[in-house]
Order: structure tokens, then C-alpha cells, then sequence
């Protein structure tokens, strides 16, 4: 099957005033059409900003310094900034992890939810709505008017969560950047989550693009996952081979965490 | 949450705080009831901006009375007025009690057109043509100054709001756009906002007022008083917003509005702008005065509106000789006015800021 996303030999590099330090290198990493990656790794370890060179949302202080990012046949490194605002947000969606912070407190969930159809499918404002109502009905919301007419403080993290998944999917996009989605929420939320994951992926011939340091959601979800340690892909494959024998002692360590 | 369990929105939680803030209610009716005086200025006044009499001349302003001279009550009316030169050729004048005007409602007088459109020729209060009705005195050419008053709210109160809303428009985007791209658009910006408040604002209004003519129409220098206001007054504003937005766009949503491939000017308008309305809402209060009486001291140096047209500022212009003022101190009232309107934008600015501040009142609500 085609590569939807293609990363090869891509390195970051972290420039302050004083230094520069490597962040991430050499790294290879794809994904095919519906499928799910996990991307495991330590905190701090680059995973996020991995994610954001996808969309070229990298911090000012950081830069990529060498490699290819390839999305649909198109080196997104070389693309100019109109056209990665037609990728951002219309062929691929972001999930952050802090639904709180990632809603504008000022908006209601609808609205802001609309404004990305309005911007992407140019849709009017009423048909816009009507678009919100049946993205929430699709994560699987309840009360989609009750939730597009709340603000994001007055809804649960579940809730919330879902709502931000519905706002990256608001323009069907090929992939979705699901940044630890669940890690701030509780066990059994998470694991709703993730079957709406798998849903979407199914329903919406959607691809994942999974980040996140939890060895028991990948085992759960991923199709292949890409291990990331110092910088470095240190494993990648099939999720069950790579979990049922792993082979970097890093790997083994996660495993442990997670089995206690 | 209330007592139903509903949420208090921000807005409300505000406004309860505002509410509870005596003194700025009181100054936001007054400046409501000011607005709306003016807004009606012409049913209001009993005369047109130029109907003169001259032979009612600094005529002092007249005492209604309410008992007839048999001592029964009778609706409140004033006489007429006759005038003597006395020895420095100065009138002197007193009630002629011959001649009685009964205060009427609605009576016929100068015709206009309410709103703009509605033709009519009713005013809320005044007496029969063949009198004259002078509540708070005449002028030196025997206008109502009480009709010039309202009349020149007109100019006076609206020049702060759409200078205000002017110069806030400019101030908010060009901040925005300067904290949220930062770099050499921001130093350019900056450092352009650095010009304009380096040159003392009294004298770059005097000097943009000098750069265009001098016989320009009413309606041209009330436009050219405002265009020259907002001018000066968006690079303090800028600044203060610039430095907002260098905050706001570090903010998780604002990272999410791009990665959903909305536009620059969007995220700014959407994202980052809202979130600095507390501050300007405080700020454009505050600044209201500024431009009233930037207005009032142009008018009042003859730069500004002209007469027969009136504004505070150039009916307190004939106010500026010793003379006028010992003998028709009422014509000072406009003075009265500003000073008022003025007292009550800082009062309301206040009070707005204290409601607006989340610290303060969860203190208040302890």
C-alpha cells in the first residue's frame, strides 16, 4: 500500500543564544493509509516536537536541519506557507493532550469547531453548524447542541476531549496527530477514547499517528510502533512483535512500567 | 454557579461587581442621559443652534416663576424682558411684568428633522414665538446658550466615542500584528509607535490642524478633528496590546488555531484579540476624556468647529475675556460640562476596571 506519510533521516536541532544541542536525528518513521502508529518514547524526549515538524509548528528556537518529510507525494519542507495551511487542520488534524488549554476559553465548543469547516469547506455559517452537530454526533458526544453551545471549562475531560477530536476531523482529513490524547484522563475514558479511535479509522478510513509514553495503550491500538530513545529510533515494527520481544533494553523498560 | 445551578458567566459575574459600585452607576446615567440628550438635542432644546436675537444680547438667564402676582399657583411661565443701557454701556435688563410666557409642552418652534429624517417642528419645552425663553442665559448674539449646549453635546460627546473607536481599531490590529509576528515587523512597528508618542500630543494636533486649510465646511474639520485624534491615539495603545499578544500567542490554543490551518489575521482577530478586551474596554473608558477635551481645546483656539455651529469648546471660546466673564458668568456652563462628563468617564473607567479584573473580585466575592 501507498505511503500516506513518509519521514526520512529527519533531524532537529535546538539553538539557544549560546548552544545547540541535537534533539532528534536520523529519524525514519511512515505511515500507511488507516493505520495506526505509535510513537513511544520518555518525556521530554522530542516526541512532540516530531509531531509539530510534521505540520512545521516547531518552536522558533528549534530547526530542521536535514532530512525529508513527505505527505501525499509532497515534500512538506518545501512547501510554501499558504500551502501548509491547506494541509494543517484540512489533510491532517491535531489532538492535543491538554483539551483545556487547546480550546479558546472565550468560545463556545461549537464555534470553534465551525470556524475550522468554515475556513477549510468554506461552508456558511448555518450549514457550518450542521457540520458541528454531526462531527460530535460521530465521536460519540450524547447531547451534541448541549456540547456545541458549552464552553470548554464547563465540560468534562471525556467530553472535552472528544470535542477536540471532533475539531480535527472537522475537515476529513487523511491523518490525524494524536498527541498523548488520553494521559489526562482516567483509565476507563481512555479507553472509550481509544475504541473512537478505532471507529474513525474504520468509518473514516482515517490514519493515526499515535504519540504517546504508554506501552498498555499501544499494545491496545497501534498497528506498528516506532520507539524513540535519545533522539533516536531505536525500534521499530509490527506492535505485537516488537512487545512480545522487544529488543532495546528501552523497550523493556517501558514494558516493565507498564506491567507493574 | 447561582442558586439554580446555572453558570455565571463572566460577563454577569462583572456586572454585579460594577453594580455594586454606587458612584460609577450614578456617572453611567448621567453620561446616558447626556448621550441621549444629545442624540435628541434638537426636540430638547427650545431653539436652533443660530436662532439669535439680538436684542436679548448676554441676557441673563431667567427666573421661572410658579405664583402669579395675586399669589394663586399657576403653571410655571417667565415674563418678558426689557433692557437700559447703564453708564458703561452695558444692558441691564428686568422682567417685564406686563408680558407673561407660559412654559409650554410640545410648543411649535424651529423646524428640523429628528434623527436626521422625521421632519418636525415640536420641541419638548418653550414659550410662544412672540416671547423668549432663556433658562441658563444668552450669548453675545442672544442664542439660547441651554439649545447651543445641547447642541454642541452633539459634537462634543460623539468625537470621543468614534475617535476613540478610530484609534482602537488601528491600535488593537497594528499591536496585534506587531506581538504576534514580532521580528523586524515588530521593531518597525514599535519603533513607529516611539515617533508618534514622542511628539507631545497638543502640538502634533496643532500642527496636523495647521497642515490642512483653514475654510474648511463643518462637517469637513468635525471629520478632520477626528481623523487627526485617532491619529495620535493608537500608538500608546498599540504598545500596551503588543505586549498582550507577545503573551497570548504562547498559548496552547493559539498553537492549536494554526495547526488547524487558520489564517495569520484570523488567529489575531479570534485568538489573541478577545483576550485583551478587558484591558482596552478599561482603556477606551479612559481615554474618552482625552479626546473631549483635545476636542474642546482645539474648538476653544478657534481651530476646531466654527461658529454659528456650536461644540463645549467654542462656546467656551467666548469665554475667554475677563469681561464676558465678570458680566455673563453663565456662559462659562459648558466648562461645567466637560467637566463633568469628563469626571464621570473616569469614574465608569474605573469602576470597569475593578469589575474586569478576576483577582479583585474573587476577593470580593470571599
Amino acid at each position: 500500500m501507498a505511503t500516506l506519510l513518509k519521514i526520512s533521516n529527519l533531524g532537529i536541532t535546538v539553538r539557544t543564544d549560546a548552544s545547540s544541542r541535537t534533539l532528534l536525528k536520523n529519524i525514519h518513521l511512515d505511515v500507511t493509509p488507516e493505520e495506526i502508529v505509535a510513537l513511544v518514547g520518555a518525556s521530554g524526549g522530542g516526541k512532540t516536537s516530531l509531531g509539530l515538524s510534521i505540520l512545521r509548528l516547531l518552536p522558533l528556537a528549534m530547526e530542521i536541519d536535514e532530512g525529508s518529510i513527505v505527505f501525499k507525494e509532497e515534500n512538506i519542507l518545501a512547501m510554501p506557507l499558504s500551502g501548509m495551511r491547506q494541509i494543517r487542520g484540512k489533510k491532517i488534524g491535531m489532538v492535543f493532550q491538554e483539551s483545556l488549554s487547546a480550546f479558546n476559553p472565550v468560545f463556545r465548543i461549537g464555534d470553534q469547531i465551525a470556524e475550522v469547516t468554515q475556513t477549510h469547506l468554506g461552508l456558511s455559517r448555518a450549514k457550518a453548524m450542521n457540520r458541528v452537530d454531526e462531527l460530535l454526533d460521530l465521536v460519540e458526544v450524547g447531547d451534541p447542541r448541549k456540547v456545541a453551545r458549552s464552553y470548554p471549562h464547563e465540560l468534562s475531560g471525556g467530553l472535552r476531549q472528544r470535542a477536540m477530536i471532533a475539531q480535527a476531523m472537522a475537515a476529513s482529513p487523511d491523518l490525524v496527530i494524536a498527541d498523548e490524547p488520553t494521559s489526562n484522563l482516567d483509565v476507563t475514558i481512555q479507553a472509550k477514547i481509544l475504541e473512537l479511535f478505532k471507529k474513525l479509522r474504520k468509518e473514516m478510513h482515517l490514519s493515526i499517528l499515535l504519540i504517546t509514553h504508554d506501552l498498555g495503550l499501544v499494545r491496545f491500538i497501534a498497528d506498528r510502533i516506532f520507539v524513540l530513545y535519545d533522539g533516536r529510533i531505536v525500534e521499530s515494527g509490527e506492535a505485537k512483535a516488537v512487545l512480545d520481544a522487544p529488543v532495546h533494553d528501552f523497550t523493556k523498560k517501558l514494558l516493565m512500567a507498564t506491567k507493574i | 454557579m447561582n442558586k439554580q445551578g446555572q453558570h455565571v458567566s463572566q460577563f454577569q459575574a462583572s456586572f454585579k461587581v460594577f453594580q455594586r459600585n454606587r458612584l460609577a452607576v450614578a456617572c453611567l446615567s448621567v453620561l446616558g442621559l447626556l448621550y441621549f440628550l444629545a442624540i435628541f438635542a434638537d426636540f430638547f432644546s427650545p431653539y436652533s443652534y443660530d436662532n439669535e436675537d439680538r436684542n436679548y444680547s448676554y441676557c441673563p438667564p431667567m427666573k421661572v416663576h410658579m405664583v402669579n402676582q395675586d399669589g394663586s399657583l399657576s403653571w410655571p411661565y417667565v415674563y418678558g424682558t426689557s433692557f437700559v443701557f447703564d453708564s458703561f454701556h452695558k444692558r441691564i435688563y428686568t422682567e417685564d411684568k406686563t408680558q407673561k410666557y407660559t412654559i409650554r409642552l410640545f410648543p411649535k418652534g424651529d423646524a428640523y428633522r429628528l434623527l436626521g429624517v422625521i421632519p418636525w417642528d415640536r420641541h419638548f419645552f418653550g414659550v410662544e414665538t412672540k416671547g423668549r425663553l432663556h433658562l441658563w442665559g444668552a450669548d453675545s448674539r442672544g442664542r439660547d446658550l441651554l439649545s447651543r449646549l445641547l447642541w454642541g453635546s452633539r459634537v462634543s460627546l460623539s468625537i470621543g466615542l468614534i475617535g476613540v473607536l478610530i484609534s482602537f481599531v488601528f491600535g488593537l490590529f497594528i499591536g496585534g500584528i506587531s506581538g504576534y509576528y514580532g521580528g523586524w515587523i515588530d521593531t518597525l512597528v514599535m519603533r513607529l509607535c516611539e515617533m508618534f508618542m514622542m511628539v507631545p500630543g497638543f502640538y502634533l494636533m496643532l500642527a496636523l490642524r495647521a497642515a490642512f486649510p483653514p475654510n474648511l465646511n463643518s462637517l469637513q474639520i468635525y471629520l478632520l478633528v477626528v481623523v487627526i485624534f485617532s491619529f495620535i491615539g493608537w500608538a500608546s495603545l498599540a504598545r500596551v496590546i503588543r505586549g498582550m499578544a507577545m503573551t497570548l500567542k504562547q498559548r496552547e490554543y493559539v498553537l492549536a488555531a494554526k495547526a488547524m490551518g487558520l489564517s495569520d489575521l484570523r488567529i489575531i482577530r479570534m485568538h489573541i484579540l478577545p483576550h485583551t478586551m478587558s484591558y482596552s474596554i478599561v482603556a477606551i473608558m479612559l481615554s474618552i476624556p482625552g479626546y473631549i477635551m483635545g476636542e474642546s481645546a482645539l474648538s476653544l483656539l478657534g481651530l476646531g468647529i466654527q461658529d454659528p455651529y456650536a461644540s463645549w469648546g467654542n462656546l467656551l471660546s467666548e469665554a475667554m475675556g475677563i469681561v464676558q466673564i465678570r458680566f455673563a458668568p453663565w456662559i462659562l456652563l459648558p466648562g461645567l460640562f466637560i467637566f463633568i462628563t469628563v469626571i464621570c468617564f473616569n469614574v465608569v473607567g474605573d469602576a470597569l476596571r475593578d469589575a474586569l479584573d478576576p483577582w479583585l473580585k474573587a476577593e470580593g466575592q470571599s
